[in-house]
């Protein structure tokens, strides 16, 4: 297993006072509750983190892309993973994700992410994402063509990648003339191309097709869904398409913290946790949802359960749901090594700082995964994997 | 008279879900971002003196969900082939909101078919620093009672009991607004510039307190648009056909028949 370190690098000095009387960290949070001073600490501090998880043994070091929001400070992924080409030698470097199709020209993201293939001699990961409801507010996108956009900028940019240039590029949303890419990315034919997701049934069938076999995960979900969907990814890969999925095609995200035993690391945990859901993360309906982003059926279902979504989560329903793993080094280790006889993924994704966690506490984590976790998870393979079996999940 | 029939009819392999009612002269409504609410008070009146049509326009309510359809420009010309196709002459055009922006896109690409031109609480315009209210951030209940004085009709609309198709409605017009007007949100920039070419004799009917679009772009349209007759009504939101059906009837009668010649 590839165990990845990621960050979402908020704005942890967020005034909450203030945070409160806004709807949402999103969208029209006014700015000037950012103090650019303590940015400048804040990611300093967050780069050396991934910096730190990066010499001490992790496969890898993830980041991704949020706009005019506090919950995570990099509308440009490209510019935290350049900065990290040059102070890594050799964990991958995971962009997880940009969202392509928000641009009006993604083939510039395509070239960025070249660039940073070559600099690092083949390090890279890009993750293809449409970017979430809020995004479609902040960067003025039309959600209704979110879907068939976020298509289509993949088709871009995989020729881009892929094909002798020039060619014209003759889509109904893009179309460029001279499609000819200088640098073209180090790695053959590209970089592994990752969909990070909620949960999507569309998604997982996209990304299982024989032509792209794409690594799905599973993010921020109860792991009753993390079953399903990456069971799925399994079901949709054999029945569909007639083919077994390696575990290397699938991953989980989760945020982790570890301390010395179960009861300090709740203790510890949960202000900074129950921040990052409930402060942080929290989008009314209507920013999370804009109209065209799920289709009609979609968006009843979700709308049925609109008080559940989001807000109001506690710390203690959190883990008991598996959402979140939180406890000493054992805890941990056990319930990936236990979750991995089910599910077999070939990658863990630790979200080790969250919401308002000091650096000392984070620091820390990161450290105890590194000796207590890693050690443990990195040899596990197809031959721990003992098959999906629904009822050991329901038992659980 | 009265009450309307329901039909569907054929448009170049599109069909459109269409109310009518009434005689004489042809008058079309083009509807707003939430769709048509059934054959109101308002129509019923208007269809005592007028040939009465109220559609719904591909992708909203009961008319079919059309793949060619990805704009503004997309609807305003399939409005000229619904009136090439019914040989309609003549044409009182009325249109609300999002129905007022595209009412408009109609008449500057051809008039000829038409006689009047009515907009009422219309979108497709932007006034710097007027924005149009989000209608898709706000929450739908606080956008219902943002769209009336009286709160009364919002009470009437938020406490109606949903069927599953009229919940699936609601989502497709809104679904089919944001591919009109999301971006940017329910104008044309380009549409200014091209105003003048709608030579009809044209009413401008605004709620003197229509909170999602300001009562100054009544006044914007009139200054625009050569010869136009601006009405406000008094105590009346961005619906002022629904929540002042009375006055608005009047309004609307008194300026055609002192343009009729």
């Amino acid at each position: 297993m590839k165990a990845f370190m990621f960050h979402l690098m908020p704005y942890a000095s967020l005034d909450m006072v203030e945070r409160d009387k806004h709807p949402s960290a999103w969208i029209t949070l006014p700015n000037s509750l950012y103090d650019p001073k303590v940015g400048h600490e804040l990611y300093n501090r967050y780069l050396d983190e991934l910096e730190f998880a990066a010499e001490v043994g992790f496969d890898g070091v993830a980041v991704n892309e949020h706009h005019q929001n506090a919950y995570g400070l990099m509308p440009s992924p490209v510019v935290m993973a350049s900065s990290l080409a040059r102070r890594t030698e050799n964990c991958k470097l995971a962009i997880l994700g940009n969202a392509f199709a928000l641009r009006e020209h993604p083939l510039t993201l395509a070239e960025e992410h070249a660039m940073i293939d070559c600099i690092t001699g083949g390090r890279l990961i890009t993750g293809f994402v449409r970017g979430i409801g809020a995004e479609f507010y902040s960067l003025a996108a039309n959600p209704t063509f979110s879907h068939e956009r976020h298509m289509e900028a993949h088709d871009l940019v995989i020729r881009a990648w892929t094909e002798t240039g020039p060619f014209a590029f003759e889509g109904k949303h893009y179309h460029f003339e001279y499609v000819n890419m200088w640098p073209r990315p180090y790695q053959e034919p590209h970089p592994p191309i990752w969909c990070p997701s909620l949960g999507s049934t569309e998604t997982i069938e996209w990304a299982a097709h024989p032509e792209r076999k794409y690594v799905y995960t599973q993010n921020y979900s109860p792991f009753s869904n993390v079953c399903k969907f990456l069971d799925q990814y399994r079901q949709v890969a054999a029945s569909q398409y007639g083919y077994e999925a390696s575990s290397d095609q699938i991953g989980w995200t989760a945020p982790v913290y570890i301390a010395d035993t179960d009861e300090q690391a709740v203790e510890e945990a949960t202000e900074h946790m129950e921040a990052l859901f409930n402060k942080f993360l929290y989008l009314p309906f209507e920013q999370l949802f804009p109209p065209g982003y799920m289709s009609v059926e979609s968006y009843k279902r979700v709308a049925a359960h609109k008080r559940n979504i989001t807000g109001g989560a506690k710390m203690e329903t959190l883990i008991e749901n598996g959402v979140i793993l939180v406890g000493s080094p054992e805890t941990v280790r056990k319930k990936i090594i236990e979750c991995h006889k089910v599910l077999g993924f070939g990658t863990f994704v630790a979200l080790l700082h969250f919401g308002t966690l000091p650096a000392d506490k984070t620091e820390r984590n990161i450290r105890l995964f590194s000796e207590e976790v890693l050690p443990a998870i990195q040899p596990l393979g197809e031959k721990e994997y003992r098959g999906f079996e629904p009822t050991q999940v329901a038992a659980e | 008279m009265a009450d309307c029939t329901e039909s569907k009819i054929d448009i170049r392999g599109t069909e459109v879900h269409l109310r009518q009612g009434g005689s004489g002269e042809p008058m079309l409504f083009l509807h707003g971002a939430s769709g048509v609410a059934g054959w109101i008070p308002t129509f019923q009146s208007l269809s005592e003196s007028h040939d009465l049509m109220v559609p719904d326009h591909p992708t909203y309510g009961l008319s079919d969900e059309p793949e060619w359809l990805d704009n503004m420009d997309d609807l305003a010309m399939f409005y000229l082939d619904f009136l090439d196709h019914m040989d309609l002459d003549g044409v009182h055009l009325v249109g609300n909101s999002l129905g007022g922006w595209l009412a408009m896109e109609i008449a500057v690409r051809n008039c000829t078919r038409l006689k009047s031109l009515t907009l009422v609480g219309s979108a497709g315009i932007r006034i710097a620093g007027k924005p149009i209210a989000d209608i898709f951030m706000m929450d739908p209940d606080d956008l219902v009672r943002a769209i009336f004085v009286d709160q009364s009709f919002a009470d009437n609309i938020l406490n109606m009991e949903l069927t599953e198709e009229q919940v699936d409605i609601q989502i497709r017009n809104r679904v089919a607004t944001a591919r009109l007007g999301w971006q940017p949100r329910l104008f044309n920039p380009n549409l200014r510039k091209w105003l003048h070419r709608i030579t009809l004799p044209t009413h401008v009917i605004w709620g003197d307190t229509d909170k999602i679009v300001d009562p100054v772009y009544a006044d914007e349209f009139g200054k625009i648009i050569a010869g136009s007759k601006v009405t406000m009504i008094e105590e009346a939101g961005h619906l002022p056909h629904v929540e002042q059906s009375g006055p608005f009837v009047d309004a609307v009668s008194g300026f055609l028949q002192a343009n009729a010649a």
